[in-house]
């Protein structure tokens, strides 16, 4: 399974650089909770259709990350750019402002995300989760809208359970349901907060599949946060090992992973593989 | 009721009871068949306080209950003051200064004893009912907010397509015991003048005391009644909300 995946890595190296052509540029970002700053200064670029993982220890800040690219937090300081677009702040008679509702929508229309808890919408049925955001956020019109949910439904192997409601699921089931909703807006850039890890053992490896269809088809970029080595390793171009605030180490899975440099990482690694 | 074996004595206390009681006047068949007409004659009054009342009081719990989730501090902290000061004082005290006191201080007419009425019950169960709206809108869990800003869904969409039907769901069920509530309630537009169930029933008292008991438990009647099918609509109403939420 790995040795495929591991070939397509050659640009990992280059990515930590400042690149024009990065969907998505953190620009030495802060974010403060009160009075303790969780992130001190992130810089990343993400390329089109990379996928990267995100690793480290718990409240490193894997999830206020990639919330701050979801607009669900608002970065204390520093700048994002979305496909050459500031997300937090718009520019109003030449002065940079704090960006309004309108414009953040804008800009996070390129963005989609996959939750650990699901987040359904569960007095809809799965086909209506699906496709009620194409036909109201996107205007897209109301048959197209249901033949596309319907198709990602089924990619996902659910297209026999469309009038269920989410009640009626199975966790994984559940998670794959949400990946189809986020996958019919057509994101560039997915984000995915440990989808797997809310569920029972003997259902991660249904989700973990479906995931690994998408990342196959390619165009699309990825940010997993993931306590799954093994698939980070599969399935990742890049990864970012978060510690105390800051991008400590990153780079290709088999050197990150398999050969790493910064000794609070070794430790990480070390407790994972036991 | 009677225990076996003490049948004899018993059956003699049950004779006494009877007995005593037909001095201060007993239900009888024929009494009830006199009370019956008379007594319908004031279901369409309470009926159509009623229906009035449901619908302007719950319009009145979703607009207070929205302004109190306001970002305005003004409309929100007026909605406030009118939400506890109808809580906070007596149904039948405001409905008197609705017909009463409020004519005389400003010296305008609502216009009839059945819009005061109306108004009183529906300012005052819309001021508890936006209670229930708001409490219900802010349990709808943070992450169905944050799915739908995902999918990047405007604030009116959010609140449309997402939270506020399974707010409503929440809602559901305590509203309904509010319905149950509000018709009891309407009883009270006979102390204004209204020709409802009660008002009717007091005549019929006045005219004979002694069918007083025949009366009230007839009217007692009317209202259990009434209430049934409102009480069925909350049962289906607590069923359909169980589907289709998700809390915190
Ligand atoms: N809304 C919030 N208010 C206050 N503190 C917060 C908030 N969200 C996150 N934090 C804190 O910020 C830190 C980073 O949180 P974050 O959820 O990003 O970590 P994480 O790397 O995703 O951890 P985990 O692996 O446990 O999910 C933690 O210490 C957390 O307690
Ligand atoms: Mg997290």
């Amino acid at each position: 399974m790995s040795e495929t995946s591991v070939v397509t890595n050659e640009s990992a190296t280059e990515s930590t650089t400042n690149n024009e052509d990065a969907i998505v540029s953190y620009k030495n970002i802060t974010k403060s909770f009160g009075d303790v700053e969780v992130l001190k200064g992130i810089d990343l670029d993400i390329k089109p259709a990379e996928k990267v993982a995100l690793i480290g220890p718990s409240g490193s800040g894997k999830t206020t990350i990639i919330r701050m690219l979801m607009t669900l937090e608002q970065p204390t300081s520093g700048e994002i750019i979305v496909d050459g677009k500031n997300l937090w702040h718009m520019e109003k008679n030449g002065e940079l402002v704090p960006a309004t509702e309108k414009h953040l929508r804008e800009v996070r229309g390129d963005i989609g995300m996959v939750f650990q808890h699901f987040n359904l919408f569960p007095h809809m049925t799965i086909l209506e989760n699906c496709m009620t955001a194409p036909i109201h956020v996107q205007k897209e019109d109301k048959a197209s809208a249901k033949k596309r949910s319907i198709e990602m439904l089924e990619k996902v192997g659910l297209g026999d359970k469309l009038d269920n409601y989410p009640s009626q699921l199975s966790g994984g089931q559940k998670q794959r349901v949400a990946m189809a909703r986020a996958l019919v807006m057509r994101p560039k850039v997915m984000l995915f907060d440990e989808v797997t890890s809310a569920l029972d053992p003997e259902l991660v490896g249904e989700v973990l599949e479906v995931i690994r269809d998408i990342a196959k088809e390619g165009e699309m970029a990825m940010v997993l946060v993931t306590h799954e080595m093994e698939f980070a390793l599969d399935i990742a171009d890049r990864v970012i090992f978060l510690d105390n605030g800051v991008i400590a180490e990153q780079g290709p899975p088999s050197k990150v992973l398999e050969n790493p440099d910064n000794e609070r990482l070794q430790q990480f690694l070390h407790r994972f593989r036991g | 009721m009677t225990p076996k074996g003490q049948a004899p004595s018993t059956g003699g206390l049950t004779l006494s009871f009877n007995e005593s009681n037909k001095y201060k006047g007993v239900i009888t068949i024929s009494a009830i068949a006199d009370i019956f007409p008379a007594l319908i004659q004031g279901v369409e009054v309470t009926l159509k306080v009623l229906f009035a009342s449901i619908i302007l009081g719950y319009s009145m719990a979703f607009i207070a209950g929205f302004c109190r989730l306001s970002n305005n501090i003004i409309l929100r902290s007026f909605t406030g003051f009118y939400v506890e000061v109808f809580r906070g004082t007596s149904l039948i005290v405001q409905l008197f200064w609705l017909f009463y006191a409020l004519p005389m201080l400003f010296n305008f007419d609502i216009g009839s004893n059945f819009w005061a009425g109306v108004l009183a019950i529906s300012l005052n169960y819309g001021a508890y009912m936006s209670e229930i709206v708001r409490g219900s809108i802010l349990s709808v869990a943070k992450g169905q907010h944050e799915a739908s800003t995902a999918l990047n869904m405007t604030r009116f969409q959010r609140m449309r397509l997402v939270i506020l039907p399974q707010a409503v769901r929440m809602m559901l069920p305590e509203f309904g015991n509010y319905l149950i509530l509000m018709l009891k309630s309407t009883s009270l537009v006979s102390l204004i003048g209204m020709h409802d169930i009660l008002y009717q029933g007091d005549l019929l008292r006045d005219a004979n005391l002694s069918q007083a008991p025949t009366v009230y438990l007839l009217v007692l009647v009317f209202y259990f009644l009434m209430a049934l099918p409102l009480i069925w609509l909350t049962k289906k109403m607590e069923a359909f909300s169980k589907k289709g939420v998700a809390t915190q």
